[in-house]
């Protein structure tokens, strides 16, 4: 019964080695790539209603009872986000349709993207450390191909650069288990939280868990994101609008897992460390974001500003904060994917990647100036789109903790955020239009498709967030009690 | 032992190291795989050294089967970065027609 858990991940990796087998049918794969995505945002819904009656579900495998073997787990917080990556990568998928060039698209293209969509779900549903560790791997080897998908020279100099930091990253991770596993003796994520609880958050094992604060930093891009804006900016537009919207999201959620599940009894240690580094990501995403003409940096750093705003959520750690977290997490999946999916469009209208040199691109392109203005005011946090509520619950999760200066830099950055992109809308789509309507590249109809479905994503969280609010509000219990975790993990069938 | 065994990972991650500050891509590269040999002895170390059977009931004194199946994990992990890094670095010569990293960088608007 509980098999169906498997399946975000198992589906996906299934057809990617069946699309290896078609590879001159184009058309084949992409009907069956986008069939796997459809699918699993069915599973994900199903699951997700199954939770609500039923509570947590987990599958051990080969029915090794836990702790033993290596298990998935199923609340509502992992399949929430489940749900939301399957959305945004079968937009990213429609773009694809109509962008990406065939010779790609015959080299395997879309069986490295449902990896990534594997390695990502898997990330999410694990119960396992070890196992986490795995889906990481199995996530950053399709991401090692994606980037270079092109094999144009900046993208190969970006790609050795992004390759070597996520070695080295992965690496700590590596000696973190192996620490964690010699103090704790356990991988199984509910065991290790019941035996720290047990023992007491010693010493060492609040150091264990900086370093694994450090190797998530890494991966999500707070404040050790030094790496990111280059290798986020160079690959093709539907590769980087999965990256900008995927790749460190799971890093986030990671942190989430491990500092409200394991970590969560020296919280002045941990979580103030975590508000330091937050604090630090928004200042330097800020000024990255104001800093740079080139459209693809600017939307990198805007993905930098939202991993300091919702980790700031969990630095302060309330109710309402983690709520907010939640919430912000799955707006800003959708909307950084729908951001780096119109820079890319601009990008390849206009043919210039600097923002000075594209101008009034709104006489052209109404429906395209249109979406941009509504990215630009969801990022801000205007109601009734989606930004608004995950701000106003992290705003008042940080003035219940009276982390005000936190409170202050989350709303500053939004302050940036929306300064770096209307001056890209002003100057890009205002203005006079300097490109004649017949030397323009067209605006195809899928590009058109994918970006709308993600901006109908993005009203229908902000105005939907009534009946959202149910399966947040269980997300983020589980999140704040780890023994209904632990119970659905460790109890008896 | 553990203590010698520990060593030898330090001697690694030592050696790892000054390869991945070198300059040469595949010194970078031949780091990383040895940074990652040091991670499995860490594994090994930290889950104690001892003699034992195999972890089957009724066979003796068994040993814990776990480390070894976290570190051959990781080990095909290993095989299969070090095998696409390596393609990747090729791709990246054949392309920038140089293999130093201080060379790479190159014009920052192209």
């Amino acid at each position: 019964m509980n098999n169906i858990i498997v399946m975000p991940m198992m589906l996906p990796v299934l057809i990617g080695i069946i699309l290896f087998f078609l590879r001159p049918y184009i058309k084949a794969q992409r009907v069956l790539s986008l069939l796997t995505l459809l699918a699993n945002i069915g599973i994900s819904v199903y699951v997700l209603q199954q939770i609500q009656q039923n509570g947590i579900m987990r599958l051990d495998f080969g029915g090794w009872e836990p702790p033993f073997g290596i298990l998935f787990v199923a609340d509502s917080f992992s399949i929430l986000l489940v749900l939301t990556a399957s959305i945004v990568a079968a937009a990213c998928l429609i773009y694809s349709f109509s962008s990406v060039e065939p010779s790609f698209e015959k080299n395997f293209y879309y069986s490295f993207v449902l990896f990534l969509i594997a390695g990502v779900n898997g990330s999410f549903l694990t119960g396992d450390i070890f196992n986490l560790y795995v889906c990481f791997e199995i996530m950053l080897l399709a991401s090692y191909v994606l980037i270079a998908f092109g094999g144009r020279k900046g993208q190969l100099r970006e790609s050795i650069k992004y390759v070597i930091i996520n070695v080295v990253s992965s690496w700590i991770f590596l000696v973190a288990i192996a620490y964690l596993y010699g103090v704790i003796g356990t991988l199984n994520m509910a065991h290790i939280s019941e035996r720290i609880a047990e023992v007491g958050q010693t010493p060492t094992l609040t150091v264990i868990s900086v370093v694994l604060l450090t190797v998530f930093g890494l991966k999500a891009g707070l404040f050790l994101y030094f790496w990111l804006p280059g290798s986020y900016s160079t690959p093709i537009t539907p590769v980087a609008a999965l990256f900008g919207a995927l790749l460190t999201k799971v890093g986030i959620y990671a942190m989430f897992r491990v500092f409200t599940l394991m970590f969560y009894h020296e919280q002045q240690i941990t979580h103030t460390l975590i508000g330091i580094m937050a604090a630090l990501t928004l200042i330097g995403g800020s000024i990255g974001a104001v800093a740079y003409k080139d459209l693809r940096l600017v939307a990198s750093y805007n993905v930098v500003i939202a991993v300091g705003f919702i980790l700031v959520g969990l630095a302060v750690a309330t109710p309402a904060a983690i709520e907010g977290s939640i919430y912000y997490l799955i707006h800003d999946i959708i909307i950084k994917a729908l951001l780096f999916l119109l820079v890319g469009i601009m990008i390849a209208v206009s043919g210039q990647t600097k923002m000075d040199d594209i101008s009034g691109l709104i006489k052209n392109h109404p429906l395209l100036g249109w979406l941009f203005f509504l990215t630009t005011l969801s990022l801000a946090g205007i109601p009734p789109l989606s930004g608004f509520i995950g701000k106003v619950l992290i705003g008042e999760g940080a003035v219940g903790a009276g982390a005000y200066v936190l409170l202050a830099l989350a709303f500053i950055s939004s302050i940036f955020v929306l300064y770096s992109l209307m001056r890209i809308f002003l100057t890009s789509f205002w203005g006079e239009t300097i490109i004649s309507q017949d030397e323009e590249v067209p605006v195809r109809k899928g590009w058109l498709v994918s970006t709308c479905i993600l901006a109908v994503g993005t009203i229908a969280l902000g105005l939907g967030a009534e009946p959202m609010a149910i399966y947040i509000q269980d997300a983020a219990e589980t999140l704040l009690n780890p023994q209904i975790y632990i119970d659905a993990v460790l109890g008896s069938n | 032992m553990e203590t010698l065994v520990t060593i030898l990972a330090g001697v690694l991650v030592t050696v790892a190291t000054y390869l991945l500050l070198s300059k040469s891509l595949i010194r970078v590269i031949i780091g990383t795989a040895i940074l990652t040999h040091a991670g499995h002895l860490l594994i090994m170390t930290l889950a104690k050294l001892k003699t034992g059977t195999v972890p089957i009931v009724g066979e003796g004194n068994p040993v814990d089967p776990l480390p070894q199946a976290l570190i051959l994990t990781s080990i095909v992990i290993g095989f299969a970065v070090t095998a696409v890094s390596l393609v990747l670095a090729y791709r990246t010569y054949q392309e920038l027609g140089t293999d130093k990293l201080d060379k790479l960088r190159g014009d920052p608007d192209e």
